[in-house]
């Protein structure tokens, strides 16, 4: 933590990927940032949020309420001419889609980078196995793609300098395997920032977009892409490697990211040199370079994970280039999950056949068995991840079980630590989508229940959904039961914290947390602690607000008060919601 | 360091909590110390929560991928004996094996014997040790949070982990922080008798 300030140009100290983008950040002087934490792309903030804890630190560092708060906060700073930084994993693009639409329409003022982390085979994914560069020709925001933390760190610095340039807010999109890869990363001169107020000049011509200027907007954007696409074709990020011993320079292959490194791991594995064209652009795409690479060749393998959005590209390229290349890609790898190093070097193998046979298992004897490659069972079951001990959601399920008989009771789940009720231990989650979803859906479960038959409830349905995750995209949801007279019960988990991804600050956090007040904290009320421990939200007010007229705040290791309001919860006509309140019980050990 | 190694893979397997990603951290800096190239891989999450964690950690001449590839782990340790047949994928003939004589129960599962794990285990390599790391941790420091880095120290001082000592002990000062400093430099200190 203390070397990511280290004042060393030139050494290489070992960051993680996402360290390193803070690094980059600081060595260019950004001086606006807004997150929301979410898996791989966390210790973005966290690093930015413990820098901001220093007097020293100039910068504005924010934990906005949820994705979209974070780019819209970034796109009034850089309206406001500042240089600014958003990152968020790949679910946030889509609650920031809106935003982020237009705003590649008006193009930026102050530059503007968005690191987007996506997280193949979904590690840390509950929700599904999204690819961020879907959202390319869609906005039509240009992506890069690093490889490894000094990429981080470089591409950084040049998609900063393309927004500067071009007037554009741009995607850094990165991985699980470059979030969190560590290497040695030379360090450049974090910048001297002489912080001035931003200025908002009117200028509606850019920042409103309305017909019928927004498709004039959409015209100059078109063009804006082109020029890049210019930019990208002259670009040292785009660039060749290898292939100038090869025996056979037919063969090439093209790829991008960690996949790139796998690919040079794979052919050092096999002992082969094939031409590599590495993408650091995923849009534009310099398509001159690509038909150049692809002239010559007979057949070219597109590594890359997940959809093949890259292989289409290539396909279409290779029919002006070279019309009777083979473009080889999702034939040979999958389209599901990351792609492992032994997946490459078999697809490799496959690719240049012969090669393999007539040397590769002798050069490599250890290889031959490596080919069989997931042959190895394991034979102990999975360990799923479980409630900490002392975790008050132990609590929860306690008096959930005391309360009904599970089996007949639907149970909504959400995003967030929670989602453990899921595992077979508990049993206690039907149905699980997007960031504050559970409320929603309950809504649609409960109405659709009742449809035709207008009778009392044939089944209860209790929701699960954490603090920050409601204030995230709850509050709709809850208001929407409210409007349209639905009747789940809802359980707002309140540990107080951001917890899942690392216990970052949320709006009905105690807002002096981090100085005067430490709390091992199990009292509902609030308004006995006096000044400075009060939450910039207090949710029971907005629960109040929206017009829910059942509503208790409970310690939940409060069992009798527990179950006893679940049962009168549950016959209630009207919406119902218990806030559960106790802090996480890690965040409490690290205040004290 | 004189006769450097080319390449050395390692991963490491345990449960969440176990300090992982302490132990990677050292390694790395200690690797890097001593002129080499390194990459890592962890995760992060909610993986860690008690669950099966992995972390891979490669150093050598040119490294270029982050992860160990399948048969090709040069060394595994393992913080809880059961999670070593995970590490089982990433190894071949030649990898050695350090495990940690210690059972976290899975739920809902029934524990596999010290004595069934070494068999599974020699079916791929010969080079099964296992070393009662948190019962000699725990009897002298009364903690077991530093098995790993006793491992560490077993691997570095037996010449199983290609890395020299001092860099190591550099390593473990840089990373651990200051009040827990001496715990496991006494833990360290342990592997050494």
């Amino acid at each position: 933590m203390k070397d990511i300030l280290l004042d060393k140009p030139g050494k290489k100290i070992i960051l993680l990927g996402n360290e390193a983008i803070v690094r980059g950040a600081l060595e260019l002087g950004v001086e606006f940032v807004s997150t929301y934490p979410g898996t791989p792309a966390s210790e973005i903030g966290n690093t930015f949020f413990k820098l901001s804890q220093d007097k020293e630190y100039k910068e504005y560092f924010e934990f906005s309420v949820n994705e979209k708060t974070a780019l819209e906060a970034a796109i009034g700073a850089s309206f406001s001419g500042l240089k600014t930084l958003v990152a968020m994993k790949n679910f946030g693009v889509n609650v920031c889609l809106d935003a982020l639409m237009p705003f590649v329409y008006t193009g930026t003022k102050g530059p503007t980078v968005i690191v987007v982390a996506d997280d193949p085979s979904c590690h840390s994914s509950a929700q599904s196995e999204e690819n961020s560069r879907g959202f390319a020709n869609l906005a039509h925001i240009p992506i890069l793609e690093p490889a490894d933390p000094q990429e981080c760190k470089d591409f950084l610095k040049l998609a900063f300098q393309i927004s500067e340039k071009f007037k554009i807010p741009i995607i850094l999109r990165t991985t699980t395997r470059v979030n969190h890869q560590r290497m040695p990363v030379q360090l450049g001169k974090i910048a001297q920032l002489n912080l001035v107020a931003g200025e908002f000049i009117k200028n509606p011509q850019q920042f409103v977009t309305l017909p019928p200027r927004v498709l004039e907007m959409k015209k100059e954007l078109l063009e804006k892409i082109e020029k890049i696409r210019a930019f990208a074709e002259n670009s040292s990020v785009n660039l060749i490697d290898g292939g100038r011993t090869s025996i056979n320079k037919k063969a090439g292959i093209i790829t991008s990211g960690v996949s790139y490194l796998n690919v040079k791991e794979a052919l050092k594995e096999l002992d082969l040199d094939l031409p590599i064209l590495k993408l650091g652009f995923f849009y534009p795409l310099p398509e001159q370079k690509i038909k150049t690479f692809l002239r010559g060749l007979k057949k070219v393998l597109i590594v890359e994970e997940l959809e093949p959005y890259l292989e289409n590209e290539v396909a279409r390229l290779a029919k002006e280039a070279n019309c009777k290349l083979e473009v080889v890609g999702k034939k040979l790898l999958p389209e599901i999950g990351e792609l492992k190093p032994e997946i490459i070097i078999s697809a490799i193998a496959k690719f240049t056949n012969y090669k393999l046979k007539s040397m590769n298992f002798r050069s490599s004897p250890r290889f031959a068995t490596a080919c069989v490659i997931g042959n190895w069972k394991s034979k102990i079951p999975q360990r799923s991840p479980q409630f900490c001990p002392g975790c008050s959601y132990w609590s929860v399920v306690s008096a959930i079980k005391k309360s009904v008989d599970p089996a007949k009771v639907i149970f909504g789940g959400d995003i967030g630590c929670y989602m453990l009720f899921g595992t077979p231990a508990i049993g206690m989650q039907d149905y699980l989508s997007c960031m504050g979803s559970s409320i929603g859906i309950a809504h649609g479960i409960k109405k659709a229940l009742r449809l035709g038959s207008g009778q009392a409830d044939s089944q209860k349905l209790i929701t699960f959904i954490g603090d920050s995750t409601f204030l995230h995209a709850g509050i709709p949801a809850l208001i929407n039961t409210i409007f349209n007279k639905s009747n789940p019960l809802i359980i707002i988990l309140d540990n107080q914290t951001t917890a899942m991804t690392g216990h970052q600050p949320n709006p009905a956090m105690a807002t002096k947390i981090n100085s005067e007040y430490k709390f091992g904290f199990t009292d509902p009320d609030f308004s006995a602690k006096g000044d400075g421990c009060q939450p910039a939200i207090i949710i029971e007010d907005i629960v109040r607000a929206c017009g829910v007229k059942n509503l208790k705040v409970i310690d939940p290791i409060k069992q009798e008060e527990f179950v006893s309001a679940i049962k009168e919860f549950l016959e209630k006509e009207e919406v119902s919601v218990i806030i559960a309140r106790r802090m996480c019980v890690l965040f409490a050990k690290s205040l004290k | 360091m004189t006769n450097k190694i080319k390449e050395f893979n390692i991963v490491i397997v345990g449960v969440g909590g176990q300090g992982l990603l302490t132990m990677l951290q050292i390694v790395a800096e200690a690797a890097l110390l001593n002129g080499y190239e390194v990459r890592t891989s962890e995760l992060h999450g909610l993986a860690q929560r008690g669950g099966s964690v992995e972390v891979h950690i490669r150093f050598g001449e040119k490294i270029f991928s982050p992860l160990v590839s399948a048969q090709r782990a040069d060394l595994v340790i393992a913080l809880e004996s059961q999670e070593a047949l995970r590490a089982g994928y990433f190894a071949s003939t030649k990898t050695k094996f350090l495990l940690n004589q210690h059972i976290i129960p899975i739920p809902l599962a029934k524990a596999l014997t010290a004595e069934e794990i070494l068999t599974s285990l020699r079916k791929i390599s010969k080079d099964v040790n296992l070393i009662p790391a948190s019962e000699i941790c725990r009897k002298a420091v009364a903690t077991d949070v530093v098995a790993g880095i006793y491992l560490l120290g077993v691997s570095v001082f037996k010449k199983i982990l290609p890395l020299e000592e001092d860099a190591l002990i550099f390593a473990i000062k840089k990373i651990i922080p200051e009040k827990y400093l001496e715990l496991n430099l006494k833990a360290l200190n342990l592997a050494k008798s």
